[in-house]
């Protein structure tokens, strides 16, 4: 599954390979796995996003302002702001 | 005629302005090939969101009213991104003679028009020609290009389109064609305008929350993603324009150069001529 973070002022970063995202959804946490149906949800105002690579490596992402669009195969977070931590 | 004296110092004026534009020149080549690259880095998150908007648009019928607008459209607000400096050409005449166009445009269908200025000289040619219709301005913009900076502005047109100050907004703003051409470009942000195209797309996605509240969210983040957009495109454009501008004058001061090197040598040697024939005329005499 593909994960992309993208901010308005440039391409956050796009990875190849995640098994697993973990996002806070505005109405709950969501977790993401490969197949998931398409959804548009918005994440809370601040929060953190996780993803796990196929070999169980963790990347946490601090992302505000943001919203995400899910497919089968790729999850993309729109953030206006992010960072890595 | 000019003696040898003012000849020189001449020469040297123009090329120490020479000196200056050639500068100039590299200084804005440096900073176009920047521009271009946060202009380019800027293009994925305005494609998804539009692609989204999109969709959500076809969705839904009865949305906000930053995507239905008013019914009744009285007064039209131009955002005009200009820059801070000049010599860069016909940039900042350009801009103004689109803005002067699009005023002009709106007045004649009956609305009221208010001006916002983004940059020095577009605020300073806004208010030579249409004082009583500027109602904003932010100067000193090119330190602080942004997303910080266009969701300042973006707010203030929101916040009086959602107070009923205005009814449309619109943006104008130099948008970067190639290096050598850039032309005024008028864009609606709100209310929001979908392309045919967008409005065609079929989508497939669960919305959560809702599509309403969803739109509600991401309209306002969509106007500040095109002001952001714009103003990157306007920096790149300012820039291409300067470097056009600053080339042609370090050509032509090459060629004023020549040409006064020329006169200053043909003068000197008008000079040693008259002097020689003096003291030849001077010797034969005797």
């Amino acid at each position: 599954m593909k994960f992309e973070l993208v901010t308005p002022e440039k391409l956050f970063t796009s990875q190849e390979g995640i098994a697993y995202v973990h996002a806070p959804g505005s109405q709950g946490d969501l977790g993401v796995l490969p197949g998931h149906m398409p959804l548009i949800a918005t994440l809370k105002e601040t929060g953190t996003v996780m993803i796990r690579d196929e070999e169980g490596q963790e990347t946490t992402y601090d992302v505000s302002g943001g919203f995400m669009e899910i497919t089968p195969t790729s999850v993309t977070v729109l953030a206006e702001k992010a960072s890595e931590l | 005629m000019p003696s040898l004296k003012d000849l020189r110092a001449r020469i040297r004026s123009v090329k120490n302005t020479q000196q200056i534009t050639k500068t100039m020149k590299m200084v804005a080549a440096a900073k176009v090939r920047r521009a271009r690259n946060a202009c380019e880095a800027a293009q994925p998150y305005a494609q998804r969101l539009n692609n989204v908007l999109g969709n959500l648009a076809a969705a839904t019928s009865s949305g906000p009213l930053l995507l239905t607008g008013r019914d009744e459209v009285k007064t039209v607000r131009l955002i005009v991104l200009g820059a801070d400096r000049g010599l860069c050409g016909g940039f900042n005449a350009n801009l103004h003679r689109g803005t002067v166009t699009e005023i002009e445009k709106h007045l004649a269908n009956g609305k009221k028009v208010e001006v916002f200025a983004v940059g020095r000289k577009a605020r300073d040619s806004v208010r030579i020609t249409h004082r009583d219709l500027l109602v904003g301005e932010r100067t000193d913009v090119s330190k602080d290009i942004g997303f910080e900076l266009a969701e300042e502005i973006a707010l203030e047109a929101l916040t009086d389109f959602e107070a009923g100050a205005c009814d449309e907004v619109h943006i104008l703003f130099m948008e970067c064609v190639s290096m050598l051409t850039q032309l005024p470009r008028s864009q609606q942000l709100v209310p929001f305008a979908p392309s045919e195209e967008q409005l065609a797309s079929t989508s497939t996605f669960e919305y959560e929350p809702s599509e309403g509240e969803i739109l509600e969210t991401l309209l306002p983040k969509n106007v500040k993603t095109q002001v952001l957009n714009a103003m990157l495109n306007s920096a790149a454009s300012e820039q291409a324009a300067r470097m056009t501008a600053m080339d042609n004058a370090t050509r032509n001061a090459g060629e004023m150069i020549q040409n006064l090197t020329l006169e200053y040598n043909r003068s000197r040697q008008a000079a040693i001529t008259k002097e020689l024939i003096e003291i030849i005329s001077g010797a034969e005499a005797l």
